[in-house]
């Protein structure tokens, strides 16, 4: 075995490995999200896939938000709170994170895979 | 005087042509039989061709490599019927990102990075140069990254695998030309 391994081929070997189980860690870790949750008023008004492009209208008390859903990934596009805190949030892509439109009282949460809290009010 | 169909122009294979040749169809073989064998997930596959492809780059240098390399993707998608389809050009790109990385591997001290080494950067670079392409153009989701786990742990096995396969035969065989 060693005739045919140098010691720079067990550095390579090892590095390599560790670069693996650390991709293995971060990206099966908290699973990857396969629905985005989209609440008004704190209910549930719409589960969707994320496999699925699409950009879903939400009418709130103040105007309608649009949640769009494109590449596996979702975000708040447009809302009308006065300021955009929601929108400024940008791309969600990992399982429980959330974008909260608290003025429109609309909120998104990816779902699927664990999730990093038991539970969340507001 | 004016060219005729009777001007002919006789373009001569040489000894390199030959080996670059012989290489390419022990490649091909190699390829077709990969392509055989069952596999849970397309692209998790032992990579036998590169053996060929390393033995190339330690014998001939780093030109013949990309000879057979090239070649063997373009025969293989020849023969398997697969040419211009997405999995060709996925093929393509694992195969030109490889040689790019056997590119600098070859720049390694000899004395301590043997095949192994250059073995495990190509089969990396074969795996990254296959997502870059299926996440812009094919798969345009960050899916796919679920995947990517799996890729790196099969380049790991198939890299060592092939890089000590191909140790092994430089040492043993010699020149039959």
């Amino acid at each position: 075995m060693t005739r045919w391994l140098r010691p720079g081929d067990w550095l390579v070997l090892s590095l390599l490995a560790a670069a693996s189980a650390y991709l293995a860690v971060t990206l099966w870790s908290g699973g990857h999200a396969r629905t985005v949750l989209i609440k008004r008023h704190g209910e549930l008004f719409r589960e969707a896939s994320l496999l699925h492009d699409q950009i879903v209208a939400v009418p709130g008390p103040l105007g309608v938000t649009e949640v769009e859903i494109a590449g596996g990934r979702t975000r708040i596009r447009s809302d009308p709170s006065p300021r955009q805190y929601c929108v400024k949030q940008g791309w969600l892509t990992r399982a429980g994170q959330v974008a909260i439109c608290l003025p429109n009282a609309t909120s998104i949460e990816l779902a699927g895979g664990e999730r990093p809290y038991d539970s969340l009010q507001f | 005087m004016t060219a005729s169909s009777s001007d002919t122009r006789i373009l001569a294979p040489d000894a390199t042509d030959h080996r670059i040749a012989r290489l390419a169809a022990a490649a091909l073989v190699l390829a077709l039989v990969d392509a055989g064998l069952p596999s849970p997930l397309p692209g998790v596959k032992p990579g036998l061709a590169n053996i060929v492809t390393l033995i190339a780059l330690y014998r001939y240098g780093f030109r013949a490599a990309v000879w057979v390399s090239l070649l063997r993707i373009a025969g293989a998608g020849l023969l398997l019927g697969s040419l211009m389809t997405p999995g060709f050009f996925l093929s393509l790109a694992g195969g030109t990102m490889s040689l790019v990385g056997l590119l600098f591997a070859q720049r390694l001290p000899e004395r301590w990075f043997g095949p192994a080494s250059a073995s495990l950067i190509a089969a990396f670079c074969h795996i990254g140069g296959q997502l870059i392409l299926a996440r812009a153009i094919l798969i345009p989701s960050d899916g796919i990254l679920y995947f990517v786990p799996a890729f790196a742990l099969t380049a790991l096995v198939t890299g060592t695998v092939n890089g000590i396969v191909a140790a092994k035969l430089l040492e043993n065989t010699h020149e039959t030309d």
